[in-house]
């Protein structure tokens, strides 16, 4: 009897599967937005199969360390983050939520920038070392993230006057909203939501959480200059007083 | 040696973008424009059909006395058209430009709708940069 039940439900079956998404819904900070889906692990059959007429070696055979060769195509990426933007759009009601969800693309994006140049940067050193004052962790997000992420450092940090726990990164020209023009309709949206959820993702994973949003600040030189408002958590306050000293 | 306008025509032969430069082209309404739009695109379909040697590309410069269209037709069957003066040498490169203007500031912008009417500020600022 018991092992009729079981059989009908698939116990393990079923097991694995709440398991691994109950944990998956926990890691991702998509958790609210329950429509994002985990990408399923491409099949290295066929890109074996694949590589077996290109002398290329497969991307899983790449040296992780040799950055020169492996740029990406800027007009590739603006297809994909017009499809991206657009596929977003359909699903959201209002620039808010489209932006949110925005902002959560960018941040899985950004935990594995940040796993990949701390790699990069402290892999081969016998003492790595991290940042634990947030200024020089901004400082890293301003040059080292931006120019592994666009290929060049944004061009400024400010500190607010108002607000002391709020910091921004302005871009003169961010690279993946170049092509973009936004509709006067919606003319709050900034699609650079996306790098703000990078910068989240970094910083929550050096340990300063923060909410990061995007705004457009256009000036008569830069119509697209854009900045990134950082805005800390108090703990992080405290502890960024505590370590003054 | 001037340019008078430029038409962008969808692959169905609707007018997409259309903007005279300088006052050398007599002003017509939008629907006129639409019409001669659609005639061009007519037109150039039976071109296309008439060369002795098999495919053809269809016409590529239309001249008058007083002015040319040159046409550039696209793989994806987006017209470009140039109205200039008679002699106006640069007329093929300014549409290989406004090509590539429309291929990074209309293709790339997820705001756009294809084979709607384009409705982009940097695509406008980028071509009067070009030949405003």
């Amino acid at each position: 009897m018991a092992y009729a039940q079981a059989q009908s439900q698939h116990p393990r079956f079923s097991v694995l599967s709440t398991a691994s998404l109950g944990s998956i819904e926990h890691l991702s900070p998509a958790a609210s937005a329950t429509r994002f889906s985990l990408p399923s692990a491409p099949s290295i059959n066929t890109a074996l199969a694949g590589g077996k007429t290109g002398t290329r070696p497969n991307i899983y055979d790449r040296n992780l360390n040799k950055t020169r060769t492996t740029e990406v195509s800027a007009s590739a990426f603006a297809f994909l983050f017009s499809e991206v933007v657009q596929y977003t759009q359909k699903r959201v009601s209002g620039i808010a939520d489209l932006e949110r969800r925005l902002n959560t693309l960018g941040y899985r994006v950004g935990t594995r920038v940040l796993e990949l140049m701390v790699w990069r940067a402290e892999g081969t050193s016998k003492a790595p070392k991290r940042e634990i004052r947030f200024l020089p962790a901004l400082m890293s997000i301003h040059t080292q993230v931006w120019k592994s992420v666009f290929g060049k450092p944004a061009d400024a940090i400010e500190k607010s006057v108002e607000n002391s726990d709020e910091y921004m990164i302005i871009d003169n020209d961010p690279p993946i909203t170049r092509h973009i023009s936004v509709p006067r309709d919606m003319s709050q949206l900034s699609c650079s939501s996306f790098s703000a959820g990078i910068v989240e993702a970094v910083l929550d994973g050096l340990g300063f959480p923060a909410r990061v949003t995007a705004h457009n600040t256009p000036n008569d030189q830069y119509p697209n200059r854009t900045t990134i408002l950082i805005k800390l958590e108090q703990s992080v306050m405290d502890r960024e007083e505590a370590l003054k000293t | 040696m001037a340019i008078f306008g430029l038409w962008v025509i969808n692959k169905a032969g609707g007018l997409v973008y259309q903007r005279n430069i300088g006052d050398g082209l007599p002003g017509l309404t939008s629907n006129e424009y639409l019409v001669l739009a659609g005639t061009l695109h007519g037109i150039h379909a039976i071109t296309s059909r008439l060369s002795p040697t098999g495919s053809s590309s269809g016409a590529h410069t239309i001249e008058g006395e007083a002015f040319k269209m040159t046409i550039l037709l696209t793989a994806t069957g987006t017209k470009f058209v140039l109205l200039t003066s008679v002699v106006e040498p640069t007329a093929d490169s300014v549409l290989q430009k406004v090509y590539e203007i429309y291929s990074d500031a209309v293709m790339k912008n997820p705001f756009h709708t294809p084979e709607m009417p384009i409705r982009s500020e940097a695509f406008d600022s980028r071509i009067t940069a070009l030949i405003g």
